[in-house]
């Protein structure tokens, strides 16, 4: 090492490379970097593409079960849903992009998790999305919200994919830092799945989509950073999608998938065009040729530094077999697409760039994709915090108030406006609308159904980091359950603050370590995921976020079951313990203002005990109707069925021991409310007590108000009023 | 006093709908279209006769709403009559 290479250049610490890192690279290559080779380190080593903070956590996830046809690693995570077919589905971030510009940012993450499914030669079939807004008195957050929804619904609608899920929440931790984080889901052959992995020596890499600009150059830089005001107003990253040049390139790649031409196929996501060659030379253990004056290029002047890093929407990488480039040709010409081939695949396991007759990078692979920088970030567990029970609660509010409060709170109140934009119906085969525990899709021309739900508690999480990731799992388990589909695998996203604070890391090991133990315990594997960090804004994180993307497989969708009863004088069964949980409750934070206790403890053999007899019930046909117990405990999930079903219903108010607030509106985990006919009922207790569950009687539908006990009875009208009413005001400009 | 604002994507952003002007002329047999650019025009009459204050008032309509200043530029014009 010379005197010069000792001294990290200005150069380095523009591109995110710390000290250690600029040595390491100097090491590597036994030289300085020339300006496009470091900007490819800057990006392969960035938090977003190297998961440096996150990898050694995340190796503890369970991947494998006997449907898991493909875990991480790949571009999407791929399961045996029966009969040849496969079901492909992955979750994605695209936040700091949608706080910066929410129409493109929502869009554009919308556009890049569709290619990552059908990269993998899946149809895709259905979206889902999982929004966090601040405070909705924060002045960004109309704006933010509009431009989200727009965005999402403007994307997903051109390329003809319902968007049939999701949630969306408002805590002002997210004032600075929204989340977008969107689900696909694509179904494909079982013998016809594609994977990212580069072979062949001198097979031809193929560029195909639209053509590159400069845009969102170092967008994977930008998401590995915090924001802060001043950043805020330089902003040259924002990519801008084209949904109709992603739908010609969807039935281009689908056509392509028929031929016999393809070896291998990746999406240029985030850092582009470096980390897809990158990647996929990495996983088949070569290395690559390529000459950049080939690639399509939008604009004039475009240097090779700009090349490699753009994050131009709507393109991917291929390798084809030799010989074949022709007929692969005329598939991307036959849909009006860019196709060029612009390397080829070597045995020196070096990528080789060059432009003008010029070498501008030459860089070994395995260092710069395999073995990235790995970090044990210090981690510093999150305070203890006392349990919290209903006795101790004050409050003036009848529960009647409560209730009312509660279902048209920010978190809890109808989303009609957010999904009444999206077309949740394109394609024809969504059988479980918005609003329900969980999506439901036809899997095209069969009578089976894919279930789909995104979930996490972020308060429990910010709690008790361990217990909020396991609540986060376990909740998407009982959404599934709760429309007949027997779980079968999740994705996930996980978004946090700054890794390199120790509470910080310390909420990413705590969540992780919890969502895998849960994971083990309910045979509910991840098979793909993401990792979304520094997500502050001037030293502020946002509440510590694991969003679950779960799928689940429903065998006869004549037996699935949504949350509105369908007849007065049905038999309300509640499944689980009841104890009153309060703390970190929705109850003590929208109607006593506080945030505190400890979150409600996760016992994972009651909810597989409990889960696996619900399901049992649901199949059998029993089922009349069925809905997880989450935020707002008992209450909410009945007043939440009766909205749906236009009954009313009773709910009995035991006077024991347990107050009626913890009864109403405590948050145990482990819960469903069941509705079945009178005749069926006593047989399902009985079933419960044969195998350990709880459960008993707690009411009956009917009538057109929903009473509590001895309150006065509360009409659907009332209730619907209110769980529609916050969103519309809020964008109309009231609230 | 008028004043004319017109928008267009910075360099370097992708315009679809250009994109799909250039696609279509081509189509139609115009071989000598090198380049297509969309521009949005917004004609505003104010009731001000200040050239100046016409200026610093659409200038901060052209931040607050007319334009999207992360992927657009704006260039302001102020017409005498109008």
């Amino acid at each position: 090492m010379n005197a010069a290479s000792t001294i990290v250049p200005e150069a380095a610490r523009e591109h995110g490379l710390s000290e250690a890192e600029w040595h390491r690279v100097v090491g590597i290559l036994g030289r300085e970097p020339r300006p496009v080779e470091l900007g490819i380190f800057s990006v392969m080593w960035s938090e977003h593409c190297s998961y440096k903070s996150s990898k050694r956590h995340l190796a503890t996830f369970p991947t494998k079960a006997p449907w898991v046809v493909q875990g991480p690693g790949e571009n999407a995570g791929v399961v045996d849903i029966g009969d040849g077919q496969v079901a492909v589905f992955k979750m994605e971030s695209h936040n700091h992009p949608s706080f910066i510009e929410p129409y493109q940012g929502a869009a554009t993450g919308v556009g890049g998790i569709l290619r990552d499914v059908f990269t993998m030669g899946a149809r895709p079939v259905a979206l889902l999305n999982a929004l966090r807004f601040g405070a909705p008195e924060h002045p960004r957050t109309r704006h933010l919200v509009r431009g989200v929804v727009a965005g999402i619904g403007g994307y997903g609608n051109c390329v003809g994919v319902p968007t049939v899920g999701g949630e969306a929440t408002f805590h002002r931790s997210y004032n600075g830092n929204i989340l977008v984080n969107a689900m696909a889901v694509g179904v494909a052959e079982k013998d016809r799945v594609f994977y990212a992995k580069a072979s062949g020596i001198g097979n031809p890499v193929v560029y195909v989509g639209a053509k590159t600009g400069r845009d969102g150059i170092h967008g994977a830089t930008m998401a590995s950073a915090e924001f802060s005001e001043a950043k805020e107003a330089a902003r040259p990253t924002v990519q801008v999608g084209d949904p109709f040049t992603e739908k010609l390139l969807i039935e281009a790649c689908m056509e392509l998938m028929a031929t016999d031409c393809l070896v291998a196929i990746q999406d240029m996501g985030a850092a582009g065009l470096t980390s897809s060659s990158f990647e996929m030379a990495a996983r088949g253990g070569c290395g690559v040729e390529m000459d950049l004056d080939q690639v399509p290029v939008r604009e004039r002047n475009m240097t090779a530094y700009e090349i490699m890093l753009s994050e131009s929407q709507e393109r991917m990488l291929c390798v084809l077999k030799e010989g074949q480039e022709a007929e692969a040709a005329a598939v991307f010409e036959k849909w009006d697409l860019s196709f060029a081939t612009v390397g080829r695949i070597t045995d020196t396991g070096r990528m080789v760039i060059r432009m003008a007759g010029e070498t501008v990078a030459d860089v070994p692979i395995d260092p710069v994709a395999g073995a990235s920088p790995v970090y044990d970030r210090p981690h510093e567990p999150a305070p203890p915090r006392l349990p919290f029970y209903a006795e101790r609660l004050m409050s003036e509010e009848a529960p009647g108030d409560a209730l009312l409060r509660l279902l048209g709170c920010p978190d809890l109140c109808a989303k009609r406006w957010i999904w009444e934009q999206y077309d949740h119906m394109v394609m024809a085969d969504t059988v479980g609308r918005p609003g329900g525990d969980a999506a439901v899709v036809r899997v095209h021309g069969t009578e089976k159904g894919l279930a789909l739900t995104t979930d996490c508690t972020p308060r429990y999480v910010e709690a008790d980091p361990r217990l909020g990731g396991m609540q986060a799992v376990v909740e998407a388990w009982r959404n599934l359950i709760t429309v007949g589909a027997r779980p079968l695998a999740i994705t996930n996203c996980l978004n946090f603050g700054n890794p390199e604070r120790p509470r910080v890391m310390g909420q990413l090991v705590g969540a992780i370590e919890g969502m895998a133990e849960a994971c083990r315990a309910l045979d509910f594997p991840v098979v793909s995921g993401n990792v979304s960090l520094y997500n502050e804004t001037d030293g502020r994180a946002v509440q510590p976020t694991p969003n679950v993307g779960g799928v689940g497989l429903i065998r006869d969708l004549g037996r699935m079951t949504g949350i509105a009863f369908d007849a007065p004088g049905l038999a309300l069964l509640l499944v689980g313990e009841c104890v009153g949980w309060m703390g970190a409750s929705l109850y003590l934070r929208e109607v006593l203002g506080r945030e505190e206790g400890a979150p409600p403890p996760v016992d994972l053999a009651a909810e597989r005990r409990a889960g696996d007899m619900v399901l049992g019930l649901i199949e059998a046909g029993i089922v009349r109707a069925a809905h997880d117990l989450s935020d707002g405990g008992l209450a909410v999930a009945l007043a939440e069925m009766c909205m749906a079903s236009g009954f009313g219903a009773c709910l009995d108010v035991p006077d024991d021991n347990l107050s009626s607030t913890g009864w109403l509106f405590g948050e145990e985990q482990g819960r469903y409310l069941l509705a079945l006919r009178e005749a069926d009922a006593q047989g399902a207790l009985d079933l419960a007590r044969n195998v350990g569950v709880l459960a008993r009687r707690v009411g009956t539908t009917g009538g057109d108000t929903l009473i509590l006990g001895a309150e006065p009875p509360i009409s659907l009208d009332e209730l619907r009023a209110r769980h529609e009413g916050f969103l519309p005001r809020l964008m109309n400009g009231g609230a | 006093m008028q004043a004319r604002v017109s928008i267009r994507f910075k360099d370097g952003v992708l315009d679809p709908e250009a994109a799909a002007i250039e696609g279509a002329l081509r189509g139609l047999g115009f071989d000598g279209v090198r380049g297509v650019r969309r521009v949005r025009v917004i004609e505003l009459d104010l009731d001000t006769n200040e050239p100046e204050a016409a200026w610093a008032s659409v200038e901060r309509m052209c931040e607050r709403l007319l334009a999207n200043p992360v992927i657009e530029d704006a260039s302001v014009e102020i017409l005498k009559e109008g």
